[in-house]
């Protein structure tokens, strides 16, 4: 008798544990409930938790739960939320990530709700919502802010270089000499015994301030690194974006700029890329380490937070083509295919992209909304805070943004090109050694 | 984690226990009573082994001959991603990698940890001591990890930092390709040696005194004693100690998750980070799943010849 209970017990354990790998369940479509929430930059959970009681202030059936995940752990416990069933209702996205789960069919495609709901997409910036629709033509995002790339340097040190304001923002670059982009970087470079890059005598083993600090090698896509320079040589990472299928990292154009770039390492003006690993660009910055940075303006805040530094901005050098370069780069929210509350995820994911919301974001100051009027005002509410973004809003004033190179199989491409990328950079190998690369990353797409 | 089992009888005495026992036929009869209860008693370990450990093994072993990118169905595709696996040049990298580091950890590990029970068990009597040994192992493995990995930080760390002060140039420990491996290891070693002394200090314990007695009274040396008596007492328990450090070496993967991530290039891209980075970065859950079944038979095979070859199931006691 005991044993046939047991026995019994444990399939229906075995049952059950079943069909809780199965997941899905009948989808309700009153908007009503409550709906998870993800997104990864501790910085902008409060303006997004503000944005969720306002709108369970307006649709008091719908209640908003908001995690926060630090960036690496996201993307897994998200495909493993896929997997087992309990992946969060609406979550931020990003454009690298996006191509695949939308080919996995992950994504609810949000055309119906644009065309019923009548979301205007030209109130966004131009070029974010059309990154948003897939290979196969439907819409998997509403854009929520953009960003671009600029130089963040020490002000206390380029005034000791002699270095204006004016000249920092106009410097111009090119892959044989740098430029003046170069030689601003060598003037700010200080050895141990005060010698700077560019004087004789100084010690490039024993540098005490580099001129331009280094997060990483910027494997395939180079964002903050070294995009918005080879962009201004008129290489781009692939034949057509977004959905290129052949790489073009075998060019000469960007082989030469990655060896120009990793020459200030051989030079002395660049950290090495092993003294990079756990290191933090920001905080080497901070602790006076590095005299400029790339980076994007989601750092702002960071970057201003920092005790006895005054940090300024310049926009990116011009280059070969007399244009400065900046990657623009675009998140988003989306809706997960398998959510139990889809009328109201998409209630919460188009109360997300409208300018309610982007408005209280703007007011916090940490990123530019992806509404234009909405970008103006965070723009402002910089302003307010005493920081010139101008360095950042001018290539979407003047057209030089050029989009995130969006493809297929970017987790395969990144595997290839960050050990490739590494290798250059630590001077392991030359930069043609990118060709064999470039031909392992089009194999892929055969 | 481990148990000790020390088998002191031989076979032969074992095997003539039953004969000593009552005629075949009710023997016979009670033993199938006693299977029964035996498995009554097996039942509830087994659904937890069947669940846990068969169904997932075997479900591994399938998947490997699929490609499979968890979202979606599995593809049957043969033995492909077997052959693809001997033309991938970063899966040698990581056999070879993973084996530096198996080196490295178990031969520093292995004799430091017999040094550290010999003090335990002639010199340090004191409980505090021999407690104080085995704290490193009391903290999780991801938090030591991270400290080391800020003590040695290449610009801030505690350790670069006295190296500097002592006129040396600057060491980037998980920066650099030389480093990487050799550092990682070296964490390990500092964590888990406590434990493995212990383990070998246990089988120590269990040498009899007499057999010393015995040894001072002809006049050997404690060279001699150590080589002679000692280490071939001690060898069932160092093979024991052995199987489990150099399988848990082979598994290697929180230490480098939390520092290099593999990195810096394929420098300390252990074998489980390959597969831990196929299967959830690139989602290529088929291949991945071929990665550690090879991975399984290498431990299989690495335990086999351990207990072969070093008669880690005979003792020299009796």
């Amino acid at each position: 008798m005991k044993k046939t209970i047991g026995v019994a017990a444990a399939a229906a354990a075995i049952a059950l544990s079943l069909s809780a790998c199965g997941g899905g369940s009948t989808a309700s479509t009153e908007a009503k409930g409550e709906i998870n929430y993800w997104l990864w930059d501790a910085n902008q959970l409060p303006a997004y938790q503000q944005c969720a009681d306002d709108f369970t202030k307006a649709n008091p059936d719908i209640k908003v739960k908001i995690t926060q995940r630090g960036w690496d752990d996201y993307w897994t416990t998200l495909t493993n939320g896929f997997v087992a069933g309990t992946a969060p209702d609406v979550f931020t996205n990003h454009l690298s990530k996006y191509p695949e789960y939308a080919a996995k069919k992950q994504l609810l495609s949000l055309d119906d709700a644009v065309a019923k709901d009548g979301i205007k997409l030209d109130s966004y910036t131009k070029g974010l919502p059309e990154l948003w629709v897939g290979q196969d033509g439907k819409r998997y995002g509403l854009p929520k802010d953009w960003d671009t790339v600029g130089l963040f340097y020490n002000k206390a040190m380029a005034d000791s270089a002699g270095l204006t304001a004016e000249q920092m923002a106009n410097l111009d670059w090119n892959p044989s000499d740098g430029g003046s982009y170069e030689k601003a970087i060598a003037h700010l470079t200080v050895d141990k015994s005060g010698k700077r890059g560019d004087e004789a005598g100084f010690d490039k083993n024993n540098v005490a301030v580099y001129g331009l600090g280094l997060a990483g090698s910027g494997s395939g896509q180079g964002q903050t690194e070294w995009s918005f320079l080879s962009a201004t040589t008129g290489w781009t990472a692939t034949d057509k974006n977004p959905w290129g299928t052949k790489f073009n990292y075998d060019d000469p154009k960007f082989q030469e700029t990655i060896a120009w770039w990793a020459g200030l390492i051989e030079k002395g003006y660049m950290p090495k890329l092993e003294t990079t690993v756990g290191a933090s660009l920001a905080d080497n910055f901070g602790a006076g380490k590095a005299a400029i940075n790339t980076t994007g303006d989601w750092l702002i805040g960071q970057y201003k937070s920092y005790k006895g530094v005054e940090t300024a901005f310049a926009p990116t050098p011009k280059g070969p083509d007399g244009k400065r370069a900046s990657m623009f780069n675009g998140l988003a929210d989306s809706v997960w295919a398998g959510t139990k509350n889809p009328a109201a995820s998409v209630k919460w994911v188009e109360y997300l992209g409208s300018t309610a919301c982007q408005d209280v974001v703007a007011s916090k100051a940490v990123v530019f909304p992806a509404i234009t009027s909405s970008s103006e005002k965070a723009a402002e509410a910089f302003k307010a805070k005493g920081t010139d973004v101008s360095a950042f809003t001018t290539h979407v004033e003047e057209g030089t943004t050029f989009l995130f190179p969006i493809a297929d199989k970017a987790a395969k491409v990144d595997g290839i090109m960050k050990p490739a990328m590494d290798a250059v950079l630590s001077g392991k190998k030359p930069a043609s050694s990118l060709t064999e690369a470039n031909n392992q990353v089009n194999d892929l797409f055969k | 984690m481990t148990t000790l089992t020390k088998q002191q009888q031989n076979p032969a005495a074992r095997a003539r226990r039953p004969k000593a026992a009552q005629p075949a036929r009710t023997s016979r009869l009670r033993r199938l009573g006693d299977l029964k209860m035996a498995l009554l008693f097996i039942f509830p370990a087994m659904i937890g082994f069947v669940l846990f450990y068969l169904v997932p093994t075997i479900r591994g072993v399938y998947l490997s001959f699929t490609e499979y990118s968890i979202l979606g169905d599995p593809t049957w595709i043969g033995i492909k991603n077997y052959t693809a696996m001997l033309g991938d040049e970063l899966f040698w990298n990581a056999m070879g990698v993973t084996l530096q580091y198996v080196g490295l950890n178990i031969g520093f590990q292995t004799v430091i940890a017999l040094g550290l029970a010999l003090l335990m068990h002639r010199v340090a009597k004191s409980t505090f001591i021999r407690g104080a040994l085995l704290l490193p192992f009391l903290v999780a493995n991801v938090i030591v990890a991270l400290l080391w990995f800020w003590m040695l930080d290449y610009q801030i760390g505690i350790v670069n930092e006295i190296i500097n002060w002592m006129g040396l140039p600057r060491i980037a420990f998980f920066g650099s390709e030389q480093w990487a491996i050799p550092t990682i290891a070296a964490v390990n070693v500092w964590r888990h040696m406590g434990y493995t002394a212990l383990l070998i200090f246990a089988g120590l314990q269990s040498i009899p005194n007499h057999v010393y007695e015995v040894a001072s009274l002809d006049g050997a040396s404690p060279t001699r004693t150590f080589w002679s008596i000692t280490m071939p007492l001690l060898r069932p328990v160092m093979v024991l100690v052995l199987v489990v450090t150099v399988i848990g070496s082979f598994q290697v993967f929180d230490t480098v998750a939390v520092t290099t991530g593999g990195g810096p290039i394929n420098a300390s891209r252990v074998i489980q980070m390959y597969i831990y980075q196929k299967a959830f970065g690139e989602s290529d859950f088929g291949y991945a799943s071929a990665l550690s079944v090879i991975l399984f038979l290498i431990l299989a095979l690495v335990a086999f010849v351990q207990m072969k070859f070093l008669k880690g199931n005979e003792s020299d006691l009796d």
